[in-house]
This record gives structure tokens, C-alpha cells and sequence, in this order.
């Protein structure tokens, strides 16, 4: 579904992506952990071309995103991505967060645009919340109206960086609990999280990161309980300490 | 006293000619607005093409036509475009000396607002397949004009104040009408009325305005 090969990224002399490989098969929950800074959100955002890399080769779901000619928004529809501080459009009612890209991109008429919206709204328990804004919504409503946004479009992908770590301890499962279940409807997901409780039930793999390349990768209890290099049993025990 | 500033007799003598005054200063105003915010809102969208080329012609545009003051600009036009073989009347000129000053105001005001919205926004759009200009509109600009809608006021503000220096280039504005009734009439009345008609137009605006930016204020 998802291979990315040899992705090289510079942010001036910063060499923030140093030859990443990343394949995600279709229906798989990956799992990207590694120290901030490492070069996680910048992999996802090369995944959609929200970034551009210098260097290396993206294609999802059949499509080259690093083609010139490959019309990215077509194919942004596909990826969906939820970004840590929600990015809701606070100017909009979660409706209207939802239905902007169905009527915009999908080019959906309003009627069926606000069906599709409400459907999305349901999936993530938010249906009755449909006429509020951003402001009116709890931290973990806003990113379950966001990740409503996301699946409206039927994506075949969707990208996560850390869903949940500018929420409140007690708003967190309920995001979780949206995820798992997109996970049981096959999505294909790539989740930069250091959510371990979640990763261990939910993730088919986990791959450390740090400064810029895969370090090691492996299900999650291979990686969690007995990594092998010793950066990787670093970070695990320093995360695990907390 | 009275019947000097305040002649009854000659204010309805004045009315009718004051009335198309103000009928033309709102003509003016709802003329060079909407030009100033196009002007404007071009400026803005210019802005952000990051090219050297766009950048410092742009600048050097903005500083120019902010620098220069109105009154120069509109007799600099109305009087020197004849000789250039361009003959725009009154209105033409004030038309275009507005949306070359109010522009490059409004321009500044709006860059701002699209500074101020955060670049999260446009990600979010953009992931999900909306084009640039799709998220400019749809998610951008809304923001930006809402965050910087008390500057936008006040400007505008300004703008219909400024109308009153048609008056030097013939324009039958309210001023000019009612320089023309006090030159016939011998007396100041129909300019207090003037004043008074030009308060009237704008205290709801700067009702509103102080309104607007008491609650920006309080929203910290
Ligand atoms: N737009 C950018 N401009 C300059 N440097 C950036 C930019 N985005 C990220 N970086 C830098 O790249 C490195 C990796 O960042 P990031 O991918 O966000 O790491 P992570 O998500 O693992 O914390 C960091 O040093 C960060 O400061
Ligand atoms: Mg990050």
C-alpha cells in the first residue's frame, strides 16, 4: 500500500531524513516511535508530499506522488492525515470541517456532502455535535472531528502524528477507541504515537527512529520486550520509566 | 449666532444640493472600497509568492503609494494624466488614487491577517486534496479577515473621510456641495450641516468599530 524507498530530506544543512525505507502492506497498523526530533513527522509528511523529499521514491496505493505529473490533491484524497494540535477549522461547525473537501474536492452537492459528513461524525461517536464549533468541543471531540474529516474522503491510508499527545490523560481513549476501530475495519494506518498500551494491542509492527533512519523495526513485542540495538533498548527503557 | 451656523432658512435652501452631496460621497465610498479591497487583496495573495521578483517591486509598491500622501496623488492625476492624453474626470481619478493609497493599506491589513492564521490550517486543508487556492479562500482568508476585521474597519473608516478630498478635483461630493451652498448663501451653515451629516455616517462605524476591538481585547 504504502513504499517509500530511499527518502533523503534536508531542511537547509539539517539532514533530517537519511535514506528512510518504509513498505506498509495494505490492512497493516505501523507503528513509527523514536526521540522527538528524530524525524517522524517529517517521514508522514513526506507520505502525503505535505513535505517533499530530496531524494527517494513515494507510492501509495499504486500512485508515484513523487511524479511530476501525479496530481497530488487527487491523491491527497486517498491519504488521509490527523495532525497533533487537530487542525480543525475553527470558523466551521464540525459539519462543516467535515463536508469542505467531500464538496470541494469530491465534488459532492451540499445534500449529500452533509449525509456523508454526519455518517463520518457518527463513525467517531460525534453525530450530536454536528452543528458545534471547534471552540465548544473537548480536546478529544476536536481530533475525532478530525479524524472524521479524514475518513469522509474514504481514504485508503491514514497517517497519524501523535493523535494523542496534546490531550488530557482522560480524553486519550476515546481517540484510541476510534482508531482501534478503524483498525477493525481493515484501514491501513501509519501512527507516530508513543501510545505502547495501544501499540502492543493494536500495532502488526513498530518501527525506532533516530536522527533520520530506521534504527530497528519488528512487532510490538519483539521491539518493546527485547529490542536488540542498543538505542532502541535506550529509548524503550526511557519511555518505560515514565 | 444662530442664524449664522445655524440658519434654518438656508439649510433648507441647502438640503437638496447637500443630498446629492451625500448621495455622491456614498457612491464614492461604495466605489473605492470594494476597489481598495480588491487592490488590496491582490497585494496580499502577491505577497506570498516568496520569488525576489515578485517581493521587491512589491514592497517598493506598497511603500511608495503608503508614503505618498492621497491629496498629492489625486491632484498629481487630475491634473497631470490630461497631459498624457488621459482624460478620467473627477471620479476617475479619485477612483484610481484611492485604489492605489487604500490599496496598498488594505494590503498590508490583509498580509497580516494571512500571517496570523496558522500554518496547520493550510496543512489540514491541503491533506485533504484541497488545492492552494481552494484553502485560501475556503480556510485562509475567512480566518485572516476575521482576525484582523477591526484594522479593515478602521481603514475603511479613513477611506470614506478621504472621500472628501474629491472636493478638490470637482467632484460633487458632500464637501464640495456644500462649499458651493456657503459660496452662494454667504453663510457657513451648509458646511455644519455637512459636518453634521459626515458624523452621522460614520459614529455608527466607530460605534462598532470600539465595540469590535473591546472584544479583541478582552479576547486578549
Ligand atoms: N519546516 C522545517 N524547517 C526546518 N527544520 C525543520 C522543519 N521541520 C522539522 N525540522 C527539523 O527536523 C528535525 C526532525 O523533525 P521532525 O520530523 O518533526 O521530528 P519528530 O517528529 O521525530 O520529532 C528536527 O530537528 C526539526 O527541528
Ligand atoms: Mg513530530
Amino acid at each position: 500500500m504504502i513504499e517509500a524507498i530511499g527518502l533523503h530530506k534536508h531542511f537547509g544543512a539539517l539532514h533530517v531524513l537519511k535514506g528512510v525505507d518504509l513498505r506498509v502492506a495494505d490492512r497493516e497498523l505501523v507503528f513509527v516511535i523514536g526521540p522527538s526530533g528524530s524525524g517522524k513527522s517529517t517521514l508522514l509528511r513526506c507520505l502525503n508530499r505535505l513535505e517533499t523529499p530530496d531524494a527517494g521514491s513515494i507510492v501509495v496505493d499504486g500512485i508515484d506522488l513523487m511524479h511530476r505529473r501525479t496530481d497530488l490533491n487527487a491523491a491527497r484524497r486517498r491519504i488521509g492525515m490527523v495532525f497533533q494540535g487537530f487542525n480543525l477549522y475553527p470558523h466551521m461547525t464540525a459539519l462543516g470541517n467535515v463536508t469542505l473537501a467531500l464538496r470541494k474536492v469530491a465534488g459532492k452537492g451540499r445534500a449529500e456532502a452533509e449525509a456523508l459528513g454526519l455518517a463520518a461524525l457518527e463513525r467517531v461517536g460525534l453525530r450530536d455535535r454536528a452543528g458545534h464549533t471547534p471552540g465548544q468541543l473537548s480536546g478529544g471531540q476536536q481530533q475525532r472531528v478530525a479524524i472524521a474529516r479524514a475518513i469522509a474522503l474514504e481514504p485508503r491510508v491514514m497517517l497519524f502524528d501523535e493523535p494523542t499527545s496534546a490531550l488530557d490523560p482522560e480524553l486519550v481513549g476515546s481517540v484510541l477507541a476510534v482508531m482501534r476501530e478503524l483498525r477493525e475495519d481493515g484501514m491501513t494506518m501509519v501512527v507516530v504515537s508513543h501510545e505502547m498500551g495501544f501499540a502492543r494491542a493494536a500495532a502488526d509492527r513498530v518501527v525506532f527512529m533516530d536522527h533520520g533512519q530506521i534504527v530497528e523495526q519488528g512487532p510490538p513485542a519483539a521491539i518493546f520486550e527485547a529490542p536488540q540495538e542498543a538505542r532502541t533498548q535506550a529509548f524503550i527503557g526511557q519511555i518505560q520509566r515514565h | 449666532m444662530l442664524d449664522t451656523f445655524f440658519n434654518v432658512e438656508i439649510m433648507k435652501a441647502a438640503w437638496p444640493i447637500l443630498l446629492a452631496g451625500l448621495g455622491n460621497t456614498l457612491l464614492l465610498s461604495v466605489t473605492v472600497v470594494p476597489l481598495g479591497l480588491l487592490g488590496g487583496l491582490m497585494l496580499a495573495l502577491l505577497a506570498r509568492l516568496h520569488s525576489p521578483w515578485v517581493r521587491w517591486p512589491l514592497m517598493a509598491w506598497v511603500d511608495f503609494f503608503r508614503a505618498f500622501p492621497p491629496l498629492v496623488l489625486l491632484i498629481l492625476l487630475y491634473a497631470g494624466l490630461p497631459f498624457i492624453g488621459i482624460e478620467l474626470g473627477g471620479f476617475g481619478c479619485v477612483a484610481i488614487a484611492f485604489f492605489l493609497n487604500t490599496g496598498a493599506y488594505y494590503g498590508e491589513i490583509l498580509r497580516a491577517g494571512i500571517d496570523s492564521v496558522p500554518t496547520g490550517q493550510t496543512e489540514a486543508a491541503r491533506s485533504t486534496g484541497l488545492s492552494a487556492s481552494q484553502t485560501m479562500a475556503w480556510v485562509v482568508l475567512p480566518q485572516a479577515v476575521r482576525n484582523v476585521l477591526p484594522d479593515l474597519m478602521s481603514n475603511t473608516l479613513e477611506v470614506v473621510k478621504l472621500t472628501a478630498l474629491g472636493s478638490v478635483v470637482a467632484m460633487p461630493e458632500l464637501l464640495f456641495q456644500a462649499r458651493q451652498a456657503q459660496s452662494l448663501t454667504y453663510n457657513p451653515t451648509p458646511i455644519v450641516v455637512a459636518a453634521l451629516v459626515y458624523f452621522a455616517l460614520l459614529w455608527p462605524l466607530v460605534r462598532l468599530l470600539s465595540r469590535l476591538e473591546n472584544r479583541a481585547l478582552r479576547a486578549g
